[in-house]
């Protein structure tokens, strides 16, 4: 048992998380959320329970115990889905609509570009990207994409 | 229907092969879907196979089953654009499969079919098959259709690239003239050939005899000067009414896709408009139609021209030396490579600051508006700097087409000069051989100074074109955009509608979000139901379906026990009175505002609306009456009066169905008393649905719908859900403690004298 920290986190049957304070209140299922999925990865990360309100604030993942930081972590990576374009490998053409075949942290994908201004520019160098499907793509630095992958984007940009 | 006679044809090509699931004798494939995602989240192959006995998840790896038992449930849900299958019993969970939101319909039908046969398990029967459904979106095709209407739709239309070709559909109706027009072209540009083709003669038989010697043929001189004044006249009368007449057809042309963007703008949905911003929109339909228009009446004919003249040219220069004639047009293919080679990079540099000008815009279109809040929070030089930012950036767009555009005239002229140099040395050397004599050479250098001249503005077509074609190409996005909310191609006629709703198990979701799901609701003619909850609960969303702002995602919703997909939008929502928080008054006299939804409304029926809508007398004491201007430039009215005109102008229309959306939020309580007033005389014996945020508005309905994200929770008169306890009690008590402010007596700037 971790000592002094307010709670402890557990996975059920049902694989959902399980929040269990230490002052001996009922547990609670509870599903990690991301603040700013974008700007911050590993920091600010809400535990909301099954009525939508905030159970546990987590300021930094680092803050956690390990086994409960592995849960969170864990539980996020299945959760959080924004495959992060890694190249550009082709797309079907310049013309929107248009089918864009990428390389991403989470395998090789298609992504169906509805309309130029599904490409969102967040900062000068992060775009995020909607696919028609409603799946986000991110680009987190435009200057460490490759040239052809750079090239195929200004076409769009 | 007749289902596919071998067990696996309905599935996809990839796995109905190499890995064809393990089915048992006699059984069969009931439903699949496709996943291309794995548990971890990673792009991967998989599909899940429901038979009658047993689900199935395949992956390349090798098949997996779970023989169908009592307790067994398949669990959906979906999140930030991805599905999650999971398998669970009532202590634990079996399996999970994810997916993304691509595969949703499939995902959602495979677990209808599951829950069909369990509840057919428990029964001892057979479960029933789902309709058939496209093997590609998994929606369900309508009886008696192989192909899916949705996909076909999905199909690419002609070739985009193409965007200037099919301007043509809206020259049709010129053709005559266009014709007129093109015969005057090659008219007129004959006639500018004839004064070169006169300095031959003028040279040979007038000006290199009197050298020799002989005096000068007065006759013959004048004769041919005669011609070179004739020529002159008749091509400019030529000309002049050929540019006449294609000026004429092209301004036609413009304004007629102009007001056709503008029309189709308008057929659609809200959805739309909600993606798109006001700023681009209007640059759209402004700007592109008019740069199309200026290319169409200036560029393109003087191309054409250009192309007549360079052929008639050519023929004339063969005709008179075949070898002189042909170093003369030497140079003509090394500027066609040029033009081609400098051409893509034109285009996509001019798209480019396309959309930079848009984004220009867009930011106006933005502070604009929100120029209080700019003010407020004393931010003018960040927006200053916004402004900057996107100015800098099209700068720099500009520059980077600039560098390439501004070298390629100048090399248009160069190769012109050395073409002139080229023909000179030749003509020279053709002279002292004998071959040609000066009169030759000087009609040669005659026509090609013309012909080079032409070939530099031809190819000022490079980039004009460009620029049209990017043009027509954002015009035909909006122009190829199908409403989201498509007009049925047989409406039901709607005779008169007595105003019962039914709403059945509909669903909607925005984007990836699911805004509401599993509503099933019945609402009596001449009901008033108000609709509560929290914010974001999905109230206005509701009301947005009933009104067919948008379509279900699922589900459906029947005015009089008729679907409303199946009805005419324009004819559905003339029984449709809405009342939005915001009222929104045009531009124009206050009659005109009430007599929104009904032009041809008489003064009598405007004054009665306005009667009833307690607005008549204010309206008196306002210094035109009825005829004073409102709306953006126009008298300043207060929220509360602005309200009662938007009632006034739901009333006028008398309509089956109300919709109040948040009508008093935005005004002050004593206001909100007035208005009250206003809104019961417009309730009587109309369905009505009142969407409010503050319970004590809702006093009249006679039944309460409690939403809480996406889902009613409870619905019943006031006194039956306070009884209650639940979640309408919470929301009630939270305001009478006044611990809720929003909408609660905190708006005090509703008295406000603000502008429309």
């Amino acid at each position: 048992m971790t000592t002094g920290f307010p709670y402890t986190l557990s996975r059920n049957a049902f694989g959902k998380l399980i929040y269990t304070p230490a002052d001996g209140s009922p547990p609670e299922e509870v599903v990690p959320v991301r603040a700013f999925p974008i700007h911050a990865e590993s920091e600010d990360i809400s535990l909301v329970g099954p009525g939508g309100h905030e159970v546990a604030w987590i300021s930094n993942l680092a803050d956690l115990p390990d086994e409960a930081r592995d849960l969170v972590r864990e539980e996020l990576n299945h959760r959080e889905f924004m495959p992060e374009i890694q190249r550009i490998v082709g797309v079907s053409g310049y013309v929107t609509p248009t089918t864009w075949t990428v390389k991403t942290n989470r395998g090789e994908a298609r992504l169906w570009l509805k309309s130029e201004q599904d490409i969102r520019r967040i900062s000068m160098s992060k775009l995020l990207i909607s696919d028609g499907h409603g799946v986000h793509f991110l680009i987190r630095d435009l200057e460490r994409l490759d040239r052809t992958s750079r090239r195929i984007l200004d076409r769009f940009l | 229907m007749t289902f596919p006679s071998h067990p696996l044809s309905s599935l996809p090509d990839t796995w109905r092969g190499q890995a064809a699931p393990p089915l048992a004798d006699g059984e069969t494939v009931c439903a699949w879907v496709e996943l291309d995602l794995d548990t971890d989240l990673h792009y991967a192959q998989g599909i899940l196979v429901l038979t009658e006995t047993r689900l199935l998840a395949g992956s390349p790896a090798g098949w997996t089953g779970w023989p169908l038992r009592e307790g067994l449930r398949l669990a959906l849900s979906d999140h930030a654009g991805v599905v999650t299958l999971e398998l669970v019993t009532s202590h634990e969970r079996q399996a999970l499969w994810r997916t993304t939101m691509a595969q949703h319909a499939g995902a959602v039908r495979l677990a209808e079919q599951f829950d069909r046969q369990r509840e057919a398990l428990a029964e001892g029967g057979t479960a029933a098959r789902l309709a058939p459904a496209c093997p590609r979106c998994h929606a369900p095709l309508p009886p008696g259709e192989k192909h899916c209407p949705a996909c076909e739709a999905d199909a690419p239309v002609a070739d985009k690239e193409w965007a200037l070709l099919r301007l043509r559909r809206f020259a049709r109706p010129y053709r005559g003239r266009l014709l007129a027009g093109f015969i005057l072209t090659i008219l007129s540009t004959a006639a500018t050939l004839v004064p070169p083709y006169l300095t031959m003669p003028l040279m040979d038989d007038v000006l290199i005899p009197f050298q020799n010697g002989k005096p000068i043929d007065y006759g013959l001189a004048t004769l041919y000067l005669s011609g070179l004044l004739g020529a002159a006249l008749v091509a400019w009368v030529l000309g002049w009414s050929r540019t006449y007449i294609l000026a004429w057809v092209s301004e036609r042309i413009g304004a007629d896709l102009r007001t056709t963007a503008y029309e189709h703008l308008q057929q659609l949905s809200l959805e739309y408009f909600g993606g798109k911003r006001t700023g681009d929109l209007m640059a759209r339909i402004g700007n592109e139609t008019d740069r199309i228009c200026v290319f169409l009446s200036l560029h393109l004919l003087d191309f054409a021209t250009d192309v007549l003249m360079i052929l008639m040219t050519a023929g004339i220069l063969v005709s008179i030396d075949p070898w002189l004639a042909l170093v003369t047009l030497l140079p003509l293919p090394f500027i066609a490579w040029l033009i081609h080679l400098v051409r893509d990079k034109l285009r996509h540099g001019f798209e480019k600051v396309d959309r930079n000008w848009a984004e220009i815009t867009n930011v106006l279109a933005d502070t604009i508006p929100g120029i209080r809040v700019v003010k407020a929070f004393a931010q003018e030089k960040r927006e200053v700097a916004r402004f900057r930012e996107a100015n800098n950036h099209n700068l720099a767009v500009n520059d980077k087409v600039n560098t390439v555009w501004s070298m390629f005239s100048p090399t248009v002229i160069l190769l012109t000069e050395i073409g002139l140099l080229v023909v000179w040395i030749f003509g020279i050397w053709q002279i002292a051989n004998h071959h040609i004599s000066v009169g030759v050479l000087a009609a040669f250098l005659a026509y090609i100074s013309r012909f080079y001249l032409r070939l530099d503005s031809m190819s000022r077509i490079v980039s004009v074109t460009q620029k049209a074609a990017a043009g027509a190409k954002r015009i035909f996005d909006i122009l190829d955009r199908v409403s989201s909310v498509p007009e049925p191609a047989n409406p039901v006629p709607l005779a008169h509608v007595e105003g019962r709703i039914q709403i059945r198990d509909a669903a909607f979701r925005y984007g990836t979000r699911a805004v509401l799901r599993g509503i099933d609701l019945d609402i009596q003619p001449g009901e008033m139901i108000g609709l509560v909850g929290h914010s974001g609960s999905g109230k206005s969303t509701l009301v947005n379906l009933i009104c067919r702002f948008y379509d279900v995602s699922q589900g459906s919703i029947m005015v009089d026990g008729v679907d409303i997909r199946s009805l005419s939008i324009p004819e559905y929502r003339h029984n449709i009175g809405v009342v939005l928080q915001e009222p929104f008054l045009f531009f124009g006299t206050v009659a005109e505002n009430i007599a929104y939804g009904k032009p041809d409304a008489s003064r009598e029926e405007i004054v009665a609306a306005a009667r009833a809508a307690h607005a008549h007398e204010f309206i008196l004491r306002l210094p035109h009456g009825y005829d004073s201007l409102v709306g953006e430039r126009g008298q300043a009215l207060s929220g509360g009066e602005r309200q009662r005109i938007s009632i006034a102008r739901a009333l006028l229309i008398d309509p089956r169905i109300l919709i109040l959306d948040e009508a008093t939020s935005s005004v002050d309580t004593s206001t909100e008393q007035e208005i009250q007033k206003a809104l019961d005389n417009l309730v009587q014996g109309r369905t009505t649905i009142a969407v409010a945020h503050r319970l004590s508005t809702l006093r009249r309905a006679d039944r309460l719908v409690v939403l809480d994200r996406g889902r009613i929770v409870e619905q019943g008169r006031h006194e039956e859900l306070i009884a209650k306890g639940g979640a309408y009690y919470r929301l009630h008590l939270a305001q009478t403690r006044q611990l809720d402010p929003p909408g609660s007596d905190s708006n005090w700037d509703g008295d406000d004298e603000e502008q429309a």
